[in-house]
């Protein structure tokens, strides 16, 4: 199941995209590494959320190429359709602003994740139905995949409340343990630190570098909060204007003066601030 | 508190003002055919008496949310009293508009308190027991009335029939809200299935002589095939837009039957359909050629009542089958999976839940039930013609859904009853139901949007509840 | 030629009734995002008003028609803008930021009640509208065939492109205009910005309540006859007509009357006037399913 050795988990090569006049994003070619944890940082409106959304299968690129490594074979992402690239490609992704089912038990937030399995395994329901099969014990095994995910990230207590009730820090964990709960091979987290608190924070910078280290999970991250970003990163990729400006890891990035300059103005101007 | 009063008497003067404009004329003036031309009946009268009532009324209601519960109570008394009062006022129908204003004022005054008592009723733990078996015991409850009600000494042949009438708008409720309650595909055009279930069981019968619980099946099948074939390019639409597009087929399968003389008969409808039989025996009190009668079959004297016991059990067994069918698959993956699309299918899309798919077989599943609803209703009817299958019939079904909670079974049952129970008990009432269906409509959406029954019991729970807990 | 020719002005005819109700359904929707589905209903009311306001003036002695026709108009225009304000301020408001599908719910709710409101009393019956312009004249005879314009008809078309020229004008240049543009484009930032969001958006039913009972009255002119159930179809062809244009889009609920006015009369005349609402029917569900922006309206981007 694992990528080739050597090979990136995922290579975007020219990706752009259009929406009438506007290029959103320019020509931008960047890879990622399994097991590792991939930054796309830049200013507001720099595209980021865009190449998010078209590896994620949710836009149709204009022109580029997304090839996922899978084990046996590689997958063309922008070929496939929306649901597609969560149920082959195997992509999960958590959203800027919190998409959980909020009616739902958390619980059933992780169940519903894990779809596309139990379905399978209830006979496309026909099986389910009459009781019979493997069902019952693929939905066992189901519920204990989801406990495993409410012990890490703390809200096992909280399993039978829907999830709308719960605080906003622990939403955000619950939608990334949700995510997890599809079995990705690549993990895009959509500014996950908004809105966290310092002691929140850090403790996201340890889920995520569980998920790298002991799921082997390959993430794409984007993220403003620096304190997040250059502490567990392992490669940043920098986009301005639709346009990659930079690229390495977190001390390179911080030393290019190009990233500088996309963040604090030009070179002209008093870099004081 | 009384600084007040000047501005809550301005905002009930303009309500007033408003209610009157909206009636001087649609109400004021009645237009009546005499035969050579229209002329006046004059309402100016029971409009002005309206609109004194809706004055108080709103000055009540202001009263009530202004912490002043005794003076809109003592309000709402009053109106009663002018209501049930021997005055002559114009019309019955102002006397009923009047004392039930009152009534409304005096629940409206009395809500704080009931409120505060019923929450710490829940509260206490006598409270708290009491309601949990309630929540368990009040379904089966429920089944064994419904079970045991031809037997009673109630069962006369008007409420055998309004009981069959109401299973079926149960079923029809309970198929409906497997598409609105579980998935949230707003379903204007559910009639329309209903339809090709009656249609596929009047036209397989008359025609080709199958018997009712061959086409049982078949019907269900044929009606879900429409659903696969319709919904099929349509779910990916917004929530809106599908709600209108399945308002057009419903509209497109009805004026194609109204139109279709030489399959449908068009208007005049298909007549004598043959009633559902039992292990092959009819119920008649003679046998038509080589069938035997059920009484004959059973060595017991001929009633008519017989058929009618025979049909109520057929529709509570269809319902009970939907109900329980639902009730398991929104244990499965599926059923959880339209939970969440109801919730946000862009999530699901990111989880590679395929939306369409997942969709399309709740419609296709809604559809199917509605099917065999449809050939029980021409079984029954033993005549349909398209005028039994409007867009009105829809929005009565989908009224029954969203009264009784999106989602909840148990609301169906009560929301049927109510919507379908009480305008038949009370006859006077009849023809106000359609204005007091949408008023309800309204209403609920204002004021409680999930329904009499809001509860969601979850389909799997971690923690098993803790007696004596609230969950 | 002759018979086509005379199709086409009928077409146009019924296209303006359409297009006019259909500029409510897209404001709304613009402005809101709801399908009123209430306004046919509105429509339905104004054609009552209008019966009543016609009855009045005759018994007033008001013999002459422009002067009847004016008050009437006026008149409906007045008092169906209070169902549409009644409505909104009512049935829609309070469920701003509830669920999905509650103002929908709500709205067909309305239309119900509007409905048999109207029926319980008015009664259940038609009521024949007696005529109040007669006339009109030949455009050419071919095929011994005779082209006729009725009064009736430049009147329809007359008072539709001057109210729709007055309304354009309306949104493009004054300041209600703006704000309604405003509105549409992001709520939450206009409100921030100064604009009273419930006035305008009560304005947008006032206005496209006014509209509707304008297209009532013509249609009880045309047509001689209504009942309280004439909105039902009515709405749902103009509101095809709308999504046909591009709903959110004033030319295209305008284009999308006159498309939907002349499929429905051609329909009839030339196939089976069985299934011309069949037609309206189909033509809306072809068009949601493969261009649902419409002809002129802008596609929507989906925003994750």
């Amino acid at each position: 199941m694992s990528v080739p050795q050597g090979l990136p988990l995922i290579d975007v090569e020219h990706l752009t995209m259009r929406f009438g006049g506007l290029v959103a994003v320019d020509d931008v070619s960047f890879s990622a590494q399994p097991r590792e944890i991939t930054a796309i940082i830049g200013p507001n409106g720099a595209g980021k959320t865009t190449v998010f959304n078209c590896i994620t299968g949710f836009y149709k690129p204009t022109v580029g190429r997304l090839t996922l490594r899978g084990g046996e074979r590689d997958y063309l992402l922008e070929r496939m359709l929306g649901h597609e690239v969560g149920q082959r490609a195997k992509v999960a992704r958590t959203f800027q602003n919190i998409r959980l089912f909020p009616g739902m038990t958390v619980l059933e937030n992780l169940m519903v994740a894990q779809h596309n399995k139990l379905m399978r395994a209830s006979g496309w329901s026909v099986f389910g139905l009459l009781g019979i099969g493997a069902h019952r014990r693929a939905e066992e095994a189901g519920v204990e995949l989801a406990r495993g995910w409410l012990e890490r990230i703390a809200l096992i207590d909280d399993a039978d409340r829907p999830a709308g009730e719960l605080p906003y820090g622990a939403q955000r964990r619950l939608e990334i343990a949700r995510a997890m709960c599809t079995e990705p091979r690549l993990l895009c987290l959509d500014e996950p630190a908004a809105g966290l608190n310092p002691h929140e924070s850090a403790e996201l910078n340890q889920l995520l570098a569980s998920i790298r280290d002991r799921d082997g999970v390959g993430v794409l991250l984007i993220e403003h909060d620096m304190s997040v970003v250059m502490k567990i990163s392992d490669h940043i990729v920098v986009l301005d204007y639709g346009r990659k400006i930079a690229e390495g890891s977190p001390a390179e990035v911080q030393d290019d003066p190009a990233v500088i300059r996309a963040y604090l103005g030009t070179d002209d101007e008093a870099i004081d601030g | 508190m009384g600084a007040r009063l000047p501005s809550m008497l301005k905002d009930a003067g303009l309500t007033a003002f408003v209610a009157a404009a909206l009636g001087i004329f649609i109400v004021g003036f009645r237009t009546v055919d005499v035969g050579r031309g229209l002329t006046f009946d004059y309402h100016l009268v029971d409009l002005a008496v309206a609109v004194v009532t809706i004055f108080f009324g709103r000055l009540g209601l202001s009263l009530a949310a202004n912490g002043l519960r005794w003076p809109a109570m003592a309000l709402g008394a009053a109106m009663i009293a002018a209501g049930v009062s021997p005055l002559q006022l114009p019309s019955g129908f102002l006397h009923w508009f009047v004392a039930l204003g009152g009534v409304l004022l005096v629940i409206r005054g009395a809500w704080p308190w009931a409120n505060d008592a019923m929450a710490a009723a829940a509260k206490s733990p006598s409270g708290v027991v009491l309601g949990q078996a309630g929540a368990k015991w009040s379904g089966w409850l429920l089944l064994a009335a419904a079970v045991a009600m031809p037997f009673t000494p109630f069962a006369d042949q008007k409420t055998m029939d309004l009981g069959v009438l109401i299973l079926t708008y149960v079923m029809l409720g309970w198929g409906l809200n497997i598409v609105v309650g579980l998935a949230g595909l707003l379903d204007l055009g559910y009639v329309a299935f209903y339809a090709v279930g009656a249609y596929s069981y009047a036209l397989l019968s008359t025609q080709h002589g199958l018997g009712f619980w061959t086409v049982l099946p078949l019907a269900g099948m044929m009606a879900a095939l429409f659903g696969v074939v319709l919904g099929f390019p349509v779910l990916r639409l917004r929530g809106d837009y599908l709600a209108i597009v399945t308002l057009g087929f419903g509209e497109i399968i009805r004026l194609v039957i109204l139109n279709w003389f030489d399959l449908t008969n068009g208007p005049a409808g298909i007549g004598s359909i043959p009633g559902p039989t039992l292990f092959g025996a009819v119920f008649a009190e003679t046998p038509p050629a080589g069938k035997q009668t059920v009484s004959d079959m059973l060595g017991i004297p001929f009633d008519g009542n017989h058929r009618l016991i025979f049909l109520y059990y057929i529709i509570l067994v269809l319902a009970l089958i939907t109900n329980l069918f639902t009730q398991r698959m929104r244990r499965l993956p599926v059923g959880r999976a339209w939970e969440a699309l109801r919730e946000d299918e862009t999530a699901c899309r990111a989880l590679g839940i395929n939306p369409t798919n997942t969709k399309l077989t709740a419609f296709a599943v809604g559809a199917m039930f509605a099917g065999f609803a449809g050939s029980f209703f021409a079984a029954k009817q033993r005549f349909i013609s398209p005028e039994s299958f409007v867009f009105i019939e829809s929005a009565i079904i989908l009224a029954i859904v969203v009264l009784g909670g999106m989602g909840s079974q148990i609301g169906v049952v009560l929301a049927a009853v109510l919507l379908i129970g009480l305008p038949e008990w009370f006859r006077d009432l009849g023809s106000y139901r359609m204005l007091a269906f949408g008023l309800a409509m309204v209403l609920i959406m204002v004021f409680r949007p999930r329904g009499l029954v809001a509860h969601r019991e979850p389909s799997l729970r971690l923690h098993p509840v803790k007696p004596g807990g609230s969950g | 030629m002759a018979y086509f020719s005379q199709q086409l002005i009928n077409a146009i005819t019924l296209g303006a009734i359409y297009g006019l109700i259909a500029i409510g359904y897209t404001m709304v929707y613009g402005i809101i995002g709801m399908i009123n589905f209430a306004h046919g209903e509105v429509f339905m009311i104004g054609a009552f008003i209008s019966l009543i306001g016609f009855m009045i003036c005759g018994m007033l002695g008001i013999g002459s028609a422009p002067v009847a026709i004016l008050l009437v108009l006026l008149m409906a225009m007045a008092f169906s803008a209070v169902y549409g304000w009644a409505i909104e301020r009512t049935a829609y408001r309070p469920l701003r930021g509830s669920f999905r599908l509650a103002p929908l719910i709500s709205a067909i709710g309305v239309s119900i009640a509007l409905q048999n409101y109207v029926q319980l009393v008015q009664g259940a019956r038609p009521k024949p509208g007696g005529q109040i312009v007669s006339g009109g004249f030949n455009l050419f005879s071919a095929d011994g065939f005779d082209v006729r314009v009725t009064w009736l008809q430049i009147i329809i078309v007359v008072v539709t492109v001057v109210l729709m020229a007055g309304f354009t004008w309306l949104i493009a240049r004054t300041s209600l205009g703006r704000r309604q543009r405003a509105c549409e484009q992001d709520m939450k930032m206009a409100a921030l910005l100064g604009v009273n969001v419930d006035r305008t958006i009560s304005l947008t039913f006032v206005l496209g309540a006014a509209l509707a009972a304008v297209a009532g009255m013509l249609f009880l002119m045309y047509y001689g006859v209504i009942d309280f159930f004439i909105g039902f179809l009515a709405g749902i062809k103009a509101f095809t007509a709308a999504v046909l244009g591009g709903i959110g889009s004033l030319p295209g609920a305008m284009l999308g009357g006159l498309l939907i006015g002349l499929i429905e009369v051609f329909w009839a005349a030339y196939f089976s006037s069985e299934y011309k609402d069949v037609a309206a029917f189909a033509i809306l569900v072809l068009v949601l399913i493969f261009r649902p922006s419409g002809l002129l309206g802008k596609p929507e981007i989906e925003k994750v």
